[in-house]
């Protein structure tokens, strides 16, 4: 048999350019530029960023593959390089069958027009035919559960209605390959879970072939039976899911080297633990090496991407010359994303009080534990377990 | 397996004809949703393409009638002259700004979804048409009104409207191509048609432009469209053969030129929108 999808030396470049950082050009600019770029061609401070750089799979009819990576691996270029919005640099894609790529819930949805409307608008933007729609229309009234309004405009639906006549519209596509790009992020976990009911019945039960991108760990061990892990760019392993996940989870190494706190140097910081994600202890460690001979403490403290403190913590006093300090953080401390490390170092009495704030990034990763039928995000900074009688 | 794609760098071409034809229905669709949203929660609705036109008439006529005293065109009324000329130009107006300004609209779409991008600038026509076929209906009220009979050659607007949209089309299809990339042209576009106002014959009649200026002045492609209506609709004139023939060889050759920019830009559209 042949793949249905075949990918081959797959590259695509962003020229990032260095001055007049504005996001759109405008015609004033280029026109002030233009002697300027005559004159020094090769002192153009462009820069060639490859996004994706030769990307090579094959994926065969039926097959539900899940593509995982963390954030900037190029798993949305890959998708939208599938989904043809954009063209390859290099290499070549070759596919045999229909596409219909879900990059977006509700894509075209026009807030003006009715729910009726939209469903027609929505499924001839994602290719289906007029005949189409009608055939499909009450299954996806039904399946969206929005009957009594489907003559209101969407502006007046709640979100959670419009994301569920947005994705019904996209399930009841009949393409030979779906490509997926976390959808599932939206909606309630009723919704989310008929989501992913759905897109189960259309990858195994009528064997079609399934693209699938999600942060969501548990929800890509559930569908999909292969992954790719993406890395900067390249697709760094190709296998079963539960490998996968693992190398996933897998921390990457960052090491804090000679951060000065005064009297206190520290030699090395870093994460101790094989991975990081939500379901796992971790301990951060503190080598030291101490310049004046009074006792001192360490203030830990986690903020999100915003600035926004999760917690601190504060050591007990040291009176050592130099030394290995851990600091354990137990699991669900912290939620999954990115967090930022600061730490500050200060003597008995609180003087010499030091700090550097976002020494250390961190990502954590979703975890599998404690999410049972649930499939949506976490709301909050941190996701504790919590008992429950 | 049903059909064979293939994507690569600068291949898009072959396909694309072919897509075209397939996503016609897109074409139907987007056409009829920004008729349908246009007037949607306005007060007067559809009553703006009328009243548009028709108080543009009113102060052309106070102004070049009354105040500037210029004469119409043989026994044509004033007014209906002005309304015949400003019926092709408003199409021309609201067709080159909606195209110009489609691309950047729907840029939800583009950076969403694939389909042949050209649909959209072509789709936001239909928006222009539908205006003029309404205003269209108001002209024959007017000239119930003032019992001006049309001669034969009335059927000749057909093409003649046909020859406005695309006269549209060819340097809408440029703005909108140089407009995803240089948003200025979405402030350049209100000056053309606001310019263009003046330089094509719509509140006076194209006669009073010296012989010597006449062909440099029908090089607007407007005026060909424009005299051509009022031979047309009102009988007034001659037909303005030459200046036809100029207006349908700058529309092709607009055409082929904003065909052509619109697709070598097109694949970077997504990247830079």
């Amino acid at each position: 048999m042949k793949p249905i999808i075949s990918v081959e030396g797959l590259g695509k470049s962003y020229t990032i350019r260095h001055e007049g950082q504005t996001r759109y050009k405008s015609l004033r600019e280029e026109i002030f530029k233009l002697p300027k770029r005559l004159l020094c061609r090769g002192a153009q401070s462009q820069e060639e960023f490859w996004a994706l750089k030769d990307v090579n799979f094959d994926i065969m009819p039926g097959d539900r593959v899940g593509i995982i990576g963390r954030n900037g691996a190029g798993k949305s270029t890959l998708l939208k390089l599938l989904s043809r919005i954009t063209e390859p640099t290099k290499g070549r894609i070759t596919m045999r069958g229909r596409v219909a790529s879900l990059l977006e819930v509700g894509t075209g949805f026009h807030a003006e027009l009715t729910g009726r409307e939209n469903i027609y608008l929505n499924g001839a933007i994602l290719g289906m035919t007029r005949a189409e729609v009608r055939r499909k229309f009450d299954e996806i009234v039904d399946f969206a559960g929005v009957e009594k309004f489907l003559d209101t405009p969407v502006k007046r639906y709640s979100s959670g209605m419009y994301v569920r006549l947005a994705f019904a519209v996209a399930a009841n596509l009949e393409p030979e390959i779906l490509i997926v790009d976390e959808v599932l992020a939206v909606g309630d976990a009723e919704f989310q879970k008929k989501c992913l009911g759905k897109m189960e019945e259309v990858s195994k039960g009528q064997g079609r072939t399934v693209l699938f991108v999600s942060h969501n760990m548990a929800a890509v061990q559930q569908l999909c039976g292969r992954a790719l892990l993406m890395k900067e760019g390249t697709v760094v392993a190709d296998g079963a899911v539960p490998s996968l996940l693992q190398m996933y989870l897998q921390k990457e190494d960052g090491v804090r080297k000679e951060l000065s706190f005064g009297f206190i140097i520290i030699e090395r910081m870093f994460i101790d633990s094989k991975k990081l994600s939500v379901d796992e202890d971790f301990e951060v460690v503190l080598e030291y090496r101490r310049k004046s001979g009074k006792e001192f403490g360490f203030c830990l403290e986690f903020s999100d991407m915003f600035g926004n403190s999760c917690f601190i913590t504060i050591s007990p006093f040291y009176d050592k010359n130099s030394g290995v300090i851990k600091c354990k953080i137990k699991s669900g401390m912290l939620n999954n994303g990115v967090f930022w490390l600061g730490l500050s170092s200060y003597g008995r009495d609180f003087s010499d009080t030091m700090t550097h704030k976002n020494i250390m990034r961190i990502e954590i990763a979703d975890g599998v534990r404690c999410r049972e039928q649930y499939w949506g995000t976490y709301a909050g900074l941190s996701r504790p377990a919590i008992e429950w009688t | 397996m049903a059909h064979e794609l293939v994507i690569e760098a600068g291949r898009a071409e072959r396909q694309y004809w072919k897509d075209l034809w397939r996503y016609r229905e897109l074409f139907l669709i987007l056409t009829w949703r920004d008729v349908a949203v246009q007037y949607k929660q306005t007060v007067v609705g559809i009553l703006w393409a009328v009243l548009r036109p028709l108080l543009t008439m009113a102060a052309f006529t106070f102004v070049f009638a009354k105040v500037a005293k210029l004469p119409s065109e043989g026994v044509a009324p004033y007014p209906l002259m002005v309304f015949v000329a400003m019926l092709p130009w408003q199409m021309f107006a609201t067709a080159i700004s909606a195209i110009a300004n489609s691309l950047v609209a729907n840029s939800n779409l583009v950076s969403k979804v694939y389909f042949p991008r050209i649909i959209v600038p072509a789709a936001t026509v239909g928006v222009a048409v539908v205006d003029f076929v309404i205003s269209f209906v108001l002209l024959a009220l007017m000239m119930v009104f003032y019992q001006y009979m049309p001669p034969i050659q009335v059927l000749a607007v057909l093409p003649l409207t046909l020859l406005a949209a695309l006269v549209a089309l060819g340097p809408g299809l440029i703005l909108c191509a140089l407009n995803v990339t240089y948003r200025d042209f979405r402030i350049i576009v209100p000056f053309i048609t606001q310019f263009g106002l003046y330089l094509s014959p719509v509140g006076f009649s194209s006669g009073i432009v010296p012989e010597k200026w006449r062909l440099l002045y029908e090089c607007n492609p407007m005026v060909g469209v424009i005299d051509g209506f009022r031979w047309a609709v009102l009988g007034s004139m001659d037909c303005p053969v030459r200046a036809l023939s100029i207006s349908v060889g700058c529309a092709i050759a607009l055409l082929f030129c904003g065909i052509r920019t619109f697709r070598k830009t097109e694949r970077t559209f997504a990247d830079v929108i």
